[in-house]
């Protein structure tokens, strides 16, 4: 896992020789915003899964600072009584500032946990505009957890948030306001969705491991509804072409930025526009029809 | 190929409540550019456990009273036992200058008190932590 986390030179190697073991587990994802206890939240829920004889896998993504490219990884602390449990796997991932929110290797974590054979994937990440979107495409089911008192809530929800949750947990349910909260968002989906799966609306005190099992029954409801309606299987083939055009993608970003680093051509190009002497639209235009010239 | 990020694993050993230094410096070495995994208050079976499902390249160990002597050693022990021989082991916090030489004996790389500056614990890190992945 060392080696897909740090892009070593074999993880090529070591993540195809897994597809063919991989498209067993659940992947579930939870996302909301800071502190509203995901963390805690995941911890029960993984703890339930052992319990009820299952394994299960958590990958805990918190973002990367983006001025010293380190990483404060501090969802564990949530999830203490989990450490010594051999049916629960825990791995922590900074962003590293990859574009949108989820780490590069979030996939390929997600992959070898799925195919060491984990039942359930719990996936956590913060909830900001742009990550959930990825992780929706990673997550067969996704879980927002929200606190009473949206407030600041409404503006997540607003941000597609209802497109892509397909279960929604109100926590901190010992706090006031926490059923007004459920039957705003209730009803905010009553006007939203039309048709197939309606997102469920759940409470939860995950401090004291209250609703984790009426989550964990909505969780179940979720995946029977993807079974049912093909859905299931559809998310793995999306999956798989996914991962394709990511790395794709990777792989020509690398190539390219290669070449602009050592290609004489091209670095003169760059200087020239440096200098003033060629405008930046016109060498753009220039670099990528060298480029594709000269691959092909 | 990215310029390898060296993971460090930080842990409250045993039942010790009171130094909250250890999140302090974990934020210092998250600044110095390393991805600091924090576990809260563990014992040596459960931080041996995280390290290796998280791929740490450094346990980080703070302490305040006395069960030092015996916990430290025993996370340098385990990790050994499960073939996990190139992670580094580091301890902090209140620690009597006659114990360090026995933590050392037993496998702990440094010892720092509460007043090290965080440049040397950095540079402390950087000097003997695997250069391999
Ligand atoms: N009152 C109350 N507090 C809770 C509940 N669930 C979690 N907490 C507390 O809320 C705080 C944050 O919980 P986390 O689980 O770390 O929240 P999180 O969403 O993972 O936070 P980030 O990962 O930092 O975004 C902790 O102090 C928890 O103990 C709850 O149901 N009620
Ligand atoms: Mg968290």
């Amino acid at each position: 896992m060392k080696l897909v986390e740090n892009a070593d030179p074999t993880r090529q190697q070591v993540m195809q020789a897994i597809v063919p073991w991989t498209g067993r587990a659940h992947i579930i994802g939870l996302t909301g915003p800071p502190g509203a206890g995901k963390s805690t939240l995941t911890g029960q829920l993984a703890r339930l899964l052992v319990k009820g004889g299952l394994t299960a896998g958590v990958v805990c993504i918190d973002p990367s600072s983006p001025f010293s490219g380190g990483a404060f990884l501090g969802d564990r602390v949530r999830m203490a009584n989990l450490n010594s449990e051999p049916g629960v796997f825990i791995r922590s991932l900074a962003t590293r500032g990859k574009l949108g929110g989820l780490s590069a290797s979030t996939a390929e974590v997600i992959m070898l946990m799925d195919a060491a054979g984990k039942d359930v994937i719990l996936v956590e990440t913060v909830g900001t505009g742009q990550v959930e979107h990825q992780i929706s495409h990673l997550a067969d089911t996704t879980i927002m957890v929200t606190v009473p008192g949206l407030g600041d809530g409404i503006q997540t929800m607003k941000a597609g948030i209802l497109e892509i949750a397909d279960i929604f947990v109100v926590n901190k349910a010992d706090r006031e306001g926490a059923e007004a909260t459920a039957r705003d968002l209730a009803h905010m989906l009553d006007e939203f969705i039309t048709g197939g799966w309606r997102p469920p609306v759940k409470l939860a005190v995950a401090s004291r491991n209250e609703g984790t099992g009426e989550v964990w029954e909505a969780v179940q409801q979720h995946r029977l509804h993807l079974q049912g309606t093909g859905q299931w299987e559809q998310k793995r083939r999306d999956r798989l072409v996914r991962i394709m055009i990511d790395n794709v993608q990777a792989q020509a970003l690398d190539r390219i930025n290669r070449a602009l680093e050592q290609d004489s051509l091209l670095q003169n190009l760059v200087r020239r526009v440096a200098d003033g002497n060629l405008d930046p639209y016109a060498a753009a235009t220039f670099v990528s029809g060298y480029l594709w010239q000269r691959q092909t | 190929m990215e310029r390898k990020v060296v993971k460090v694993v930080m842990a409250k050993l045993g039942l010790d409540i009171h130094w909250r230094g250890v999140v302090a410096v974990s934020r210092l070495l998250r600044d110095a550019g390393m991805e600091v995994v924090y576990l809260g208050n563990q014992f040596p079976e459960a931080i041996v456990n995280a390290a290796i499902q998280e791929g740490a390249d450094v346990v980080g160990l703070s302490t305040l009273g006395g069960n030092h002597a015996v916990l430290g050693p025993k996370v340098v022990q385990l990790l050994r036992e499960k073939g996990m021989d190139d992670v580094m082991v580091i301890m902090g916090g209140v620690i009597p200058e006659e114990d360090i030489p026995a933590l050392k004996a037993a496998g702990i790389v440094e010892v720092f008190g509460p007043e090290t500056a965080i440049d040397e614990i950095v540079a402390c890190i950087n000097a003997n932590v695997r250069q391999v992945g």
